[in-house]
């Protein structure tokens, strides 16, 4: 979202979340299940590895000549009739939409999943301009019935119940109270969301991927509502990040072969649409290409590989801290290990915290579909941080602290002997209590009867041997 | 932080901002890269391969001879027979009961029970259909009908999206579709529902 959040503090954010113990596990087992299904599909084809490289050096170059694919990009697609607009921030983003509106005297919006208008408050902001916007992805709708945000962003509404799902189907669609078989809440929505559809002015998408070479955009859903939402209304509104082209239409071959194995393990979503400009002579096709920060991460060598990024979710599905605290414990549009990269880029105060909800496994950068080194770049957040001096204030002092010990060998021998003799006297009241965090789920092993340096000396015949204990 | 800098633009001022900002910083780049087709995968029997995916992906298929054992078997599925409103462009099978040529306004097609339409070729590697908006009255069809079918020569399959995009070439203006099974959600618990907002079922006919 572009309004200014307040400083989210992860562990804090997810104490519920993860509090909740029985929960806790059923959304990691819901998401390891993801990730199975992933893995079967890379695994099913022997060129997975080189279609991830390639894919990665498609990004790279694409990135690195931005600029040049943009204008291609915006001939091809102004060639083909289509209208092109840009958006330095998210601001103009959402004036430029709503300008469309007010222009075609329209009120009623049907909406496909869209990470970018998410990131732009969009919904928000129409609403507050008196217009009526409907999600039309079940997960989206889920989560915008309960006045909640996505917490995946493939699997909007991971995060909720077959039960919940059904007492809000109850208050709003009518469904019977207790109601919880998915098939049947599915098809409740199915026909609660066709009058929607019916009832839509203007189509609005988010876009997988646009085409420098023929000015074209793709669109893949698996439900269908995207398509549906743009071939009634006459006007079909495309909001589009400006690292989501690729340089040529055969270029689709490799990001189509991986983003849905990489989400959800099918060999590729249900529907995959193309556009090339408006429908027909009395339809529109407006784009709308959005900066909103995207420029300033491509200055940086360390976190331009962000920009590789196609949004398929499989970082947060693999990530251990992810799958425990749940998305909305990142409090920003995109959580887990991308959304930890990206979210200091938007405000490096309010989500300083997110960098360290990490255990640097690597494991998302083993699945990344366009290679992006997850991991590595979360860590060089965590020295940019230190060196924003935007470090919590116990880290920071325990840390100066440590150093300054290592740097004194006697100190750190008197240290070391104080605590094992300590650690075997006193109180566990007195070592485990609410001031040490580290302890609260944890216990300290008994201490060793000497140091190593001493154990050393003892049995490896050393010419000085260390002080006596 | 962005805002402000951006602030007081002129109409159309961004575009020029945008450029201009990505200008600034000149990044060093590889050439883009081709795919060496050498290195993908080949099926020894695509119709079988692509028969298996499309029932993994919750399609059904028929191999065919004719355009009347399409008939056939459509006319034993309960929710054909008992279909009102059929839109078809394949009338050597099925004639449409709804004449698209006469519906002005896509919205009239709401009520659609099936779709009866033509693929161009399919993709062994993961049951997909191409299908050309070109060859549709009105490309509602494809999503708002409560049944699909497709209709492709099973002469027609590639291995897979390489080969699939290098056979349609240079896009028109236009529209086009790769289908690969009925429209589905796992939405709710991660349980596989099919029947989302598109169709409930898709059928596809595999011809000579």
């Amino acid at each position: 979202m572009s309004i200014a959040l307040p400083i989210v503090d992860h562990p804090q954010a997810a104490k519920d979340f993860v509090n909740n113990v029985p929960r806790s596990h059923w959304h990691d087992d819901s998401l390891w299940f993801v990730r199975t299904k992933r893995d079967r599909q890379a695994q099913s084809l022997p060129e997975w590895e080189y279609l991830r490289e390639t894919a990665s050096a498609i990004k790279r170059h694409t990135i690195a000549n931005l600029p040049d694919y943009l204008q291609e990009f915006e001939a091809n697609a102004i060639r083909m009739g289509a209208v092109v607009h840009w958006a330095a921030d998210a601001a103009e983003h959402n004036e430029i939409v709503l300008g469309l509106l007010r222009k075609n005297k329209t009120h009623r919006i049907i909406k496909s999943k869209s990470m970018l208008t998410e990131e732009c408050g969009l919904n928000e902001f129409l609403i507050d301009n008196g217009i009526d916007v409907v999600d039309t992805d079940l997960g989206e709708r889920i989560v915008q019935l309960r006045g909640e945000t996505p917490s995946h962003i493939v699997l909007p509404a991971i995060h909720i119940k077959k039960e919940e799902v059904g007492e809000t189907f109850h208050q709003h669609l009518g469904t019977r109270k207790g109601e919880a078989d998915p098939q049947v809440l599915t098809e409740a929505a199915r026909g609660h969301l066709r009058g929607k559809f019916l009832e839509g002015e203007v189509g609005i998408t988010g876009v997988n991927f646009g085409i420098a070479e023929t000015g074209g955009i793709v669109v893949c859903t698996n439900e269908g509502n995207a398509d549906l939402g743009v071939s009634l209304p006459r006007i079909h509104i495309a909001c589009m990040g400006i690292e989501k082209l690729v340089p040529r239409f055969e270029n689709l071959a490799v990001f189509t072969r991986l983003l849905a194995r990489s989400a959800t393990g099918q060999p590729i979503t249900s529907y995959t649409s193309h556009f090339h400009g408006p429908r027909d002579e009395n339809s529109e096709l407006h784009i709308v290409l959005v900066d909103n920060g995207r420029s300033r991460i491509r200055d940086s060598d360390t976190f331009r590989d962000a920009l590789n990024c196609i949004r398929c979710g499989a970082c947060m599905n693999t990530c251990p801290v992810y799958r425990r605290s749940g998305g909305h414990s990142y409090q920003a549009t995109v959580p887990g290990p991308i959304g930890s990269v990206l979210g200091p880029t938007k405000d490096m105060k309010a989500h300083k915290s997110l960098p360290y909800a990490c255990s640097l496994c690597g494991s998302c950068t083993d699945v990344c579909p366009v290679k992006i080194p997850l991991h590595h770049q979360l860590l060089a957040w965590r020295s940019e941080l230190v060196g924003k001096r935007l470090l919590a204030w116990n880290k920071r002092v325990g840390m100066k602290a440590a150093s300054w010990l290592f740097r004194h060998p006697r100190l750190f021998f008197t240290a070391g002997y104080t605590a094992r003799v300590a650690l075997k006297y006193l109180p566990k009241s007195l070592t485990h209590n609410r001031l040490n965090e580290w302890a609260i789920d944890r216990d300290l092993p008994d201490p060793p009867k000497q140091s190593f340096r001493a154990w050393y000396a003892q049995n490896r015949n050393v010419a000085k041997p260390e002080q006596p204990e | 932080m962005i805002a402000e800098a951006f602030e007081n633009r002129e109409p159309q001022g961004s575009k020029q901002l945008i450029l201009d900002r990505l200008r600034g910083r000149a990044v060093p780049s590889d050439g883009l890269p081709e795919v060496d087709p050498g290195r993908l995968i080949k099926f020894d029997d695509r119709i079988r391969q692509f028969q298996e995916t499309l029932e993994f992906v919750g399609g059904e298929s028929h191999l065919v001879d004719s355009p009347e054992q399409v008939r056939e078997i459509l006319e034993g599925i309960d929710a054909f027979s008992s279909a009102d409103r059929i839109a078809s462009t394949y009338p050597e099978a099925i004639e449409p009961t709804v004449d698209l040529a006469k519906v002005s306004d896509p919205h009239l097609l709401s009520s659609l029970g099936w779709t009866i339409a033509r693929g161009e070729f399919a993709i062994a590697e993961n049951g997909a259909i191409w299908i050309d908006g070109a060859t549709l009255p009105h490309r509602v069809m494809i999503f708002i009908a409560q049944y699909l079918a497709i209709v492709v020569s099973r002469s027609q399959i590639v291995d897979h999206m390489h080969d699939a995009y290098a056979r349609i070439g240079a896009p028109r203006p236009g529209f086009g579709v790769f289908v690969s099974g009925p429209s589905k959600t796992a939405d709710i618990e991660q349980s596989l529902v099919l029947g989302a907002h598109g169709c409930r079922k898709l059928q596809v006919f595999l011809t000579p």
